[in-house]
C-alpha cells in the first residue's frame, strides 16, 4: 500500500504562484472577486503564504514565502471530529472529503491548526467562457459544503486505471498532483513515502527535512525543505 | 372542599394571568413578534444567499451563533439543575422559584439548537448527524447530550404541573378540554401524590448529572481541539460554573419580572432575591477563580502562539470587551451582593444579574472569537465583525424566548400553587421537626414539651 507525500523545496521556490493557478484550474477552483477577497472568502487549496522572519539579519531574508496546501496529515484533527464523518483519512493517507455529505459545521475548518480547509461561502461561478474549461474530472462544490485539496485523488484513479488496462503496476511518477507537475524550478517531488527508492523518500532523508508544527503530533505528509533554522521558527 | 375553596381565594393572585389578559400584554406580544419576523427575514436572506451574509471569514468560521449557543445552553442550566439541587437539598424558599426557573430551560435549550442550526452551511442536511453518526466528534456528544438534557428537562418541568393543571381543569372557565387531557386524570389522592412526589425526587437525582454534562460537552468542542486557548483540560468545569453562574442570573431577572406584572410581591420576597443572590455571589466568585487559573496557567507557561491569543485579550483587539467582562462579571456582582443591604434589594440583584449576563456573553464571545482570528499560523490572523443579519437572528431568539415565556405563564400558574400549599400546610412542621432532629438528645424537658 503506498503512502503519498510531497516534498517542497523552500530553498528552490522562487514563489512564482504557477502551483496555486495550476490547483485553481485542475480542481474548479471558482475565482474570487476583489469584494470578497477584501472579507478574506478566497478560496485556494494552494496559497503561497508570507512568513514574517522578525528576527532576520545579515544575508537571511526577513520574509519567507511558503506554499502550503493540506498537510494530508498521518493523524490529521480534522477528520476526527466531523460529526458526520464527512472527512476521513484512507488506506494511502490521503485525506479527503464527501461534499455530498457535509453540512458546513465548519468544526474542521476551526480544529485544523494549518488553516488549510475552505468554505463556500456562496455558490460557485465562473465568468463566461471560464466555464467552458471546467475539468469534468473534479466535481463542483455546492455553496455551504467543505472542500480541501485531495493531492489531487483523480489523477491517482485515472493513473491507476491507465496501469490496471495495461496489466501492470502503477509507476513512480505516474501519478502527481497538478502543482508538482507545474514547479518550473523543480522545488515539489511528490511520490510514495513507503517506497525507499522513491524520490520522496530519498528527499525526507536529508537533513533540510522538517515538517510544519511538528509539535503537534499531526504526522504531515508534505516535507519542507529549507536551510537554517527555517523549520524550528514557525 | 370547602377549605380548598378557602385556599384558592387565598392563592387566587396566581390564576389571574390565566384569567385576565390586558391590553398591554398583547402590545407586547406584538412588539415580539415584530422582531422576530424581522428576525425571520434575515434568516430567509441568509437562506438565500448562504453564509456570505454573514461576517465569517477565514480563518473565523465561527462568529456570533455559536456564541449565542454557548451563552443559551448556559443559560438553560437556570432552571433543572438549580430546581432540582433546591429540591434535594429541601430548600423551603425555593417553592414559589421553581417553575420560572424550569421554563427557562426548556425554552432555552430550543435557541441553543436553533443557534446551531443557522451556523450549518446546509441545514437541509442536518439530519446526517443522525444516519452517518462520527461518534469520535465532540459534536456528536452535544447532539446526544442536549437531547437527553431536553427531554429530562421537559418531563421535570411537566410532572410537578400535573397537580396545578387539575386546579385549572376544575376552576377554570375556558380551555377545559386542554388541562383535562394535560391532568392524566389528577384526583390529588394520598396514592397520586406518592408517585408524584417519587417521580419528581428520580428526575431531580437524574437531571443533574445530565446538566453536568450537557456543558461539560459543550466546552470539550473547543478544549478537544489543538488550538491556542482552547485546547485547556479546566474547560469542562469551567463552562459548567459559568453556565450555573449565567443561569442564575437569568432566573433573578425572570423572577422581577413576572413578580412587578403580575404582582406577586407577596410570593416572590426580598428574602428569595437575597438567596439568590447569595448563590450568584458565591458563582462569581468561583468564576473568577477558574478565569484567574486559566489566564495564569497561559500566562506562565507563555507559549508563543497562546501569549498571541492572550495578549489580543488582555490588552489587544479584545481588551475593551475582556475588561467590560471582568467588571461586569466580578466587580458590579461583588459590590451589588457582598453588601447585604443591596443584596437584600429586589433592584440590587437584579442589576448584578443584568450584569453578569452581559458579562457572560462576552465571557462565550471571547472564548469563541479570539482564538480564531490568531490562529497558529500567524499569516492567516483576521478581523471579525458580526453582520446585521447575526445580531437580528441575536434578537429574534431573544424576543421568541420572552414571547414563548409570556405565553407560558397566561397557560400555566407561574408559580406552582400545590407546592406552595403544602409548604403552608406541611413544611412548617416539617422543617421544625428536622431542625429538632439535628440537635443531641439532651434537650431541657422544658423546651421539648413546649415544641411538641
Amino acid at each position: 500500500m503506498a503512502r503519498w507525500a510531497m516534498v517542497i523545496d523552500l530553498d528552490r521556490c522562487t514563489a512564482c504562484q504557477a502551483c496555486v493557478v495550476a490547483c485553481q484550474v485542475e480542481n474548479n477552483v471558482p475565482p474570487t472577486g476583489v469584494g470578497e477577497a477584501e472579507k478574506g472568502r478566497a478560496i485556494s487549496w494552494l496559497r503561497v503564504v508570507p512568513f514574517v522572519d522578525e528576527e532576520a539579519h545579515g544575508t537571511r531574508p526577513p520574509l519567507r514565502l511558503t506554499p502550503l496546501p493540506c498537510q494530508h496529515c498521518d493523524n490529521p484533527p480534522c477528520t476526527k471530529v466531523c460529526p458526520v464523518q464527512a472527512t476521513s483519512i484512507d488506506d494511502e493517507g490521503l485525506v479527503a472529503q464527501i461534499y455530498p455529505r457535509c453540512i458546513g459545521c465548519r468544526y474542521c475548518t476551526t480544529a485544523c491548526p494549518y488553516t488549510v480547509r475552505e468554505f463556500n461561502w456562496k455558490r460557485p461561478e465562473w465568468p463566461e467562457p471560464m466555464e467552458q474549461g471546467l475539468s469534468p474530472d473534479v466535481s463542483i462544490r455546492p455553496k455551504g459544503v467543505v472542500e480541501k485539496c485531495t493531492f489531487c485523488h483523480h489523477r491517482l484513479q485515472r493513473a491507476r486505471d491507465r496501469a490496471r488496462a495495461e496489466n501492470r503496476e502503477l509507476q513512480e511518477g505516474e501519478y502527481m498532483p497538478a502543482c508538482v507537475e507545474t514547479c518550473p524550478s523543480g522545488a515539489m517531488a511528490f511520490g510514495d513515502w513507503d517506497d525507499p527508492r522513491s524520490e520522496v523518500s530519498r528527499l525526507s532523508q536529508s537533513p533540510r527535512a522538517f515538517h510544519l508544527m511538528e509539535e503537534l503530533g499531526t504526522e504531515p505528509k508534505v516535507i519542507y525543505l529549507s536551510k537554517g533554522e527555517w523549520g524550528g521558527e514557525v | 372542599m370547602e377549605k380548598s375553596e378557602a385556599s384558592m381565594q387565598q392563592d387566587a393572585v396566581l390564576l389571574r394571568p390565566i384569567e385576565q389578559t390586558s391590553w398591554k400584554f398583547w402590545v407586547f406580544i406584538g412588539i415580539l413578534l415584530a422582531i422576530w419576523l424581522w428576525g425571520m427575514f434575515a434568516w430567509l436572506t441568509q437562506l438565500r444567499h448562504g453564509l456570505e451574509v454573514t461576517g465569517l471569514n477565514v480563518p473565523v468560521y465561527w462568529g456570533l451563533y455559536i456564541t449565542n449557543f454557548v451563552f443559551f445552553i448556559g443559560i438553560s442550566h437556570a432552571g433543572t439543575l438549580i430546581s432540582a439541587i433546591l429540591r434535594l437539598s429541601h430548600a423551603e424558599w425555593r417553592r414559589p422559584i421553581t417553575r420560572a426557573a424550569e421554563v427557562i430551560t426548556v425554552l432555552v435549550l430550543f435557541f441553543g439548537v436553533g443557534c446551531v442550526l443557522l451556523d450549518l452551511g446546509r441545514p437541509d442536511r442536518a439530519l446526517n448527524v443522525i444516519k452517518h453518526p462520527n461518534f469520535m466528534s465532540p459534536l456528536l456528544w452535544d447532539v446526544t447530550s442536549i437531547s437527553i438534557y431536553l427531554t429530562a428537562s421537559t418531563v421535570y418541568l411537566y410532572l410537578p404541573l400535573i397537580p396545578d393543571i387539575a386546579i385549572l381543569r376544575d376552576h377554570m372557565p375556558k380551555r377545559r378540554w386542554f388541562y383535562r387531557i394535560l391532568a392524566l386524570g389528577w384526583k390529588g389522592t394520598e396514592r397520586q401524590h406518592r408517585i408524584l412526589e417519587n417521580a419528581i425526587a428520580t428526575m431531580a437525582v437524574l437531571v443533574i448529572p445530565i446538566a453536568v454534562s450537557v456543558h461539560t460537552v459543550v466546552s470539550w468542542v473547543f478544549a478537544m481541539t489543538v488550538q491556542p486557548m482552547w485546547h485547556s483540560t479546566i474547560f469542562g468545569p469551567y463552562f459548567v460554573v459559568g453556565a450555573i453562574f449565567s443561569g442564575i442570573a437569568a432566573i433573578i431577572i425572570a423572577m422581577a419580572a413576572i413578580r412587578k406584572v403580575y404582582h406577586l410581591e407577596s410570593y416572590l420576597k426580598p428574602i428569595h432575591f437575597n438567596n439568590l443572590g447569595l448563590l450568584l455571589l458565591v458563582m462569581s466568585l468561583l468564576w473568577f477563580y477558574f478565569t484567574f487559573a486559566e489566564f495564569l496557567t497561559t500566562y506562565y507557561g507563555s507559549e508563543p502562539s497562546h501569549m498571541v491569543v492572550f495578549l489580543s485579550k488582555t490588552e489587544g483587539e479584545f481588551a475593551p470587551y475582556f475588561w467590560t467582562m471582568v467588571v461586569a462579571c466580578v466587580v458590579i456582582p461583588l459590590a451589588l451582593l457582598g453588601n447585604g443591604r443591596t443584596r437584600g434589594t429586589v433592584w440590587g440583584t437584579v442589576v448584578a444579574s443584568v450584569s453578569v449576563e452581559i458579562g457572560m456573553w462576552l465571557e462565550r464571545f471571547l472564548i469563541v472569537i479570539p482564538s480564531l482570528s490568531r490562529p497558529r499560523l500567524p499569516f492567516a490572523a483576521a478581523h471579525y465583525s458580526p453582520s446585521w443579519v447575526e445580531w437580528s437572528l441575536l434578537a429574534a431568539f431573544v424576543a421568541m424566548f420572552i414571547l414563548l415565556y409570556a405565553v407560558f405563564t397566561k397557560l400555566f400558574p407561574i408559580i406552582s400553587i400545590w407546592e406552595i400549599r403544602e409548604g403552608r400546610e406541611r413544611s412548617v412542621l416539617e422543617v421544625s421537626r428536622r431542625v429538632q432532629s439535628y440537635l443531641d438528645s439532651a434537650v431541657p424537658p422544658a423546651l421539648d414539651q413546649k415544641s411538641s
